[in-house]
């Protein structure tokens, strides 16, 4: 991978918005201070990217904003890729009945309206966030701030990880069921290795090329549905930020404050990019004929 | 004036990797209504040629780096495409190896063949359509008016081949390019679109560039040979000449190392055996006679094929009796009836330990299916299979495991049988780990370096991945992993079909080496006569799921009693030329 040009761009980026974002973000000033004397404040020392509608730090607010966005894209995504592929995988590899049994709660899930699923779970989920606080800062004694921030975006991680699958396990069982066909599966068979094993040790990685791809960009989709779960007021909850919350938030200013919308805009596209062309790289990675050339 | 020339033409392909000398200065000619066959093996650049001549190779990556081709004066290398256009499929057509995939699926058979006189030439529909069903008749499609109106699907691979030579034809070409048109065909389709492309040369005054890796094809077709190795021609000359007193080592070498049906050799010679390379340190290479050539030959053709001893004398390690596999198609959805294909139908077969039964059919005879059914990769309907007097049909799979360690496969496409995410070490160790083998990992890693080197691999192999190897090499791979079970069974399932003769022999040595070194049973399947009568002691013909013939591999060689097997003898190209 360290030829593909983009692909270590695109890897760059993400880890100095990671830096940003996680590590950066604790120096900065408290994003949720409120200045109304000071709202709409140009880029100044104090403030590098100026301050919004409320007066609050605008850097600040994005860095948190996408500590938020990016933790919603992967664990949602690491949730769907695992269940996918396993599901996917089982379905495809199994055949007949089970197949058809599987694939019809498949069909069954994807036609009920994806946010309305969303909004469902995440409503369950979210009954439990108050139990959740106090047991964790009754155990672990953490502060009380952080573990409510905490559990106010988890459940819509998980709200979104747990249906983001569907799509996916499709993908991963037309290649398993192509998979299955070849010959090196039949010589497995041959050479009495379980089910298990030629399920595990033979297809599944031979089908996470494309699964890698296709979950890079699925990472953008997440952030996009926590964006529109939060203008919905069922994501993130004021005075908490996302980067969808923050163009939301700006759009509203288009007119006379246009860097409201374009520098969240800005952080939220270039990470999207270089998630694009790192799959393409981790896929020609993951290819063994590829990585050889 | 020759009609087509080709003056020292060189095509190189500029990679990543670096650049490929795919035709590196290549010269020959064809005469008006001449048929001549370019030879080589996979990668001698004989396609790459043919293509060149059209301009159909992507540029980049392919550059032709000099030389001319001349085709009726006119030089088509530096023609513009428009200008070439008007060339192809109307002075010069082409044919390709696959007719599955060369048919548009969704356009009616007739429409197909009228689309070039169309469009090279200002006649009116109707005319058009009647030149075509007049071709159609000629390359011998029977019922053409009516068949005309079918898509491909409802042709069967030689009559669609067939279709391919009308569409190429019927504009009246001057030259015809045949990229191994029959190298997917049945022998007995083989013979008779051959016979087509004779018939048609004489008819049509057509000249034919027929490319292939079959020297029998050749010997049978061509007017004049042009054999290709590396890039380069190697030898070039009048079929009979060539054939008869080949004069460049690697020809030698080539003719020799196909099992034909009149020899009798115990191992083959290969051409390793007269030809050596000498690789210079800049890479070029010089080819010259191997010193001991001709001792070698003579040892070789010395060393008969003997007899295994008495059949009755030695024990049956498989018995099976009226097996049947049944395939469901077609049905279900819109209650369309149930078809049921009898993939084999009744079959009865023995084989002694330590010796070879041959499986030999054509395409869609059941063979394969038969030799999956064996090792109960297949359900079958009824009938038993016994092994060392074990019946197998009534095992579960998890019973079966025990049997595994004792049975093995090698599949046709050595590419498809191993997973390429496996380095060798892996593949290999696998085996030994699930039959648990081996007590730690040292001892196994022991084992597989003299696996390896029982196949005539080296140990400095083990971490590579099965994409670094060449066909003949991962076939070899394949070959240790089932070794590495111990088995005392092989099916060897058209497991050098998809090879190079040169690379087809050096496997068939290993086979018998293997065979005799451990006393392995194999079973081996294949639609080449040459090669069975080569490996096999008995051999089972089959067609239809039934078995045509059954006996003694020389005698039914020599003397076959049914139609069936005298049809498919009689197919196999030009054995005179070659014997």
């Amino acid at each position: 991978m360290a030829k593909n040009k983009f692909a270590m761009g695109g890897l760059w980026v993400i880890v100095v918005m990671f830096s940003l974002c996680f590590i950066c973000a604790w120096f900065c000033t408290d994003p949720n201070q409120v200045n109304l004397s000071n709202k709409f404040a140009p880029s100044s020392v104090e403030h590098w990217f100026g301050t919004d509608a409320l007066g609050r730090d605008l850097f600040a607010r994005i860095l948190y904003g996408g500590q938020v966005s990016i933790l919603v894209g992967l664990i949602a995504t690491s949730v769907s890729v695992a269940i996918g592929i396993v599901y996917g995988a089982v379905s495809g590899f199994a055949g007949g009945r089970t197949d058809a049994i599987m694939m019809r709660i498949v069909d069954t899930l994807l036609a009920i309206p994806f946010l309305v699923l969303v909004i469902v779970l995440q409503a369950t989920l979210s009954d439990w966030s108050g139990d959740a606080t106090r047991w964790i800062v009754g155990n672990f004694n953490w502060d009380k701030e952080f573990t409510d921030r905490l559990t106010n975006v988890v459940p819509l991680f998980f709200a979104l990880g747990l249906l983001g699958w569907l799509t996916l396990s499709r993908i991963v069982r037309a290649q398993v069921m192509s998979i299955k066909e070849r010959e090196f599966v039949e010589a497995a068979v041959a050479l009495g290795y379980s089910k298990g094993r030629i399920l595990f040790r033979h297809i599944i990685p031979n089908v996470l090329g494309p699964t890698v791809v296709y979950s890079t960009l699925t990472v953008p989709g997440f952030i996009m549905y926590e964006a529109i779960l939060s203008f919905l007021g069922l994501g993130v909850e004021s005075p908490n930020s996302s980067w969808g919350v923050l163009i939301k938030e700006g759009a509203n200013f288009l007119e006379t404050e246009v860097q409201l919308l374009l520098l969240p805009g800005i952080f939220f596209s270039l990470t999207l990019f270089s998630l694009n062309f790192l799959g393409d790289g981790l896929r020609d990675a993951l290819d063994v004929k590829a990585a050889k050339d | 004036m020759s009609l087509l020339k080709i003056k020292n033409l060189k095509t190189y392909f500029h990679t990543r990797g670096g650049t490929n000398r795919a035709v590196d200065d290549i010269s020959f000619s064809i005469d008006k209504g001449e048929i001549v066959g370019v030879v080589g093996e996979s990668g001698s650049g004989k396609s790459v040629t043919c293509h060149t001549v059209l301009g159909l190779l992507p540029q980049p990556p392919a550059k032709v780096e000099g030389g001319t081709v001349t085709f009726d004066g006119k030089e088509l290398l530096d023609l513009s495409q428009p200008l070439l256009r008007a060339i192809r499929g109307k002075r010069i057509s082409m044919i390709f190896q696959d007719p599955m995939s060369c048919l548009n699926p969704y356009l009616r058979i007739l429409d197909q063949i009228t689309e070039p006189i169309l469009i090279h030439e200002n006649v009116s529909r109707e005319t058009a359509e009647a030149r075509a069903i007049e071709m159609m008749k000629k390359v011998g499609i029977r019922d053409a008016e009516a068949r005309a109106h079918s898509y491909p699907h409802q042709f069967s691979g030689g009559m669609r081949q067939r279709v391919m030579i009308a569409m190429a034809l019927v504009t009246k070409p001057d030259l015809l390019l045949a990229d191994e048109p029959t190298t997917a065909l049945d022998v007995t389709v083989q013979s008779r679109i051959l016979k087509i492309l004779r018939d048609l040369k004489d008819d049509l005054g057509v000249a034919v560039l027929f490319v292939t890796h079959d020297l029998g094809v050749v010997a049978e077709l061509a007017d004049r040979v042009v054999v290709m190795y590396r890039g380069k021609i190697v030898e070039q000359g009048n079929t009979q000449d060539l054939f008869k007193n080949p004069s460049h080592p690697y020809v030698k070498g080539l003719l020799a190392c196909r099992p034909t049906l009149e020899t009798q050799y115990k191992i083959l010679p290969t051409v390793e055996d007269f030809l050596q390379t000498k690789i210079e340190e800049d890479g070029s290479y010089t080819l010259s006679d191997h010193p001991n050539a001709e001792d070698r030959l003579a040892k070789l053709t010395s060393e008969v094929k003997s007899e295994k001893g008495e059949k009755s004398t030695l024990t049956s390690l498989l018995h099976v009796s009226a097996l049947k596999v049944h395939f469901h198609s077609g049905g279900g959805f819109l209650g369309s009836p149930h078809k049921i294909v009898k993939a084999v139908d009744g079959i009865d077969l023995q084989i002694t330990r330590g010796r070879t039964l041959g499986l030999v059919g054509e395409s869609g005879c059941g063979k394969t299916t038969l030799g999956r059914a064996i090792l109960r990769l297949q359900e079958t309907k009824s009938g038993s299979i016994l092994y060392d007097k074990n019946e197998l049909t009534k095992l579960s799979q998890a019973e079966m495991l025990p049997f595994r360690k004792h049975m093995q496969i090698i599949f046709q496409d050595p590419y498809a049988s191993l997973n390429p995410r496996q380095t060798i070490e892996q593949a290999l160790t696998e085996p030994m780990l699930v039959h648990k083998i081996g007590i730690n990992q040292s001892e196994r890693r022991d084992r597989i370096v003299s696996l390896l080197e029982e196949v005539g691999l080296g140990a400095e192999f083990l971490l590579r991945y099965p994409h670094e190897f060449s066909g003949g090499q991962r076939q070899r791979i394949s070959v240790a992993r089932a070794l590495a079970v111990e088995p005392e069974f092989i099916v060897c399932d058209e497991c050098v079909s998809a090879m190079d003769v040169s690379v087809q022999a050096q496997v068939l040595n290993l086979l018998r080496q293997l065979q005799q070194r451990r006393n392995l049973t194999y079973l081996f399947i294949s639609h080449d006569l040459s090669v069975v009568k080569f490996m096999s002691d008995d051999m089972i013909v089959m067609k239809n799921g039934k078995v045509m013939e059954n006996g003694n591999a020389d005698t039914i060689y020599k003397n076959p009693q049914s139609e069936y097997t005298r049809e498919l003898l009689d197919a196999i190209p030009s054995s005179s030329l070659l014997g």
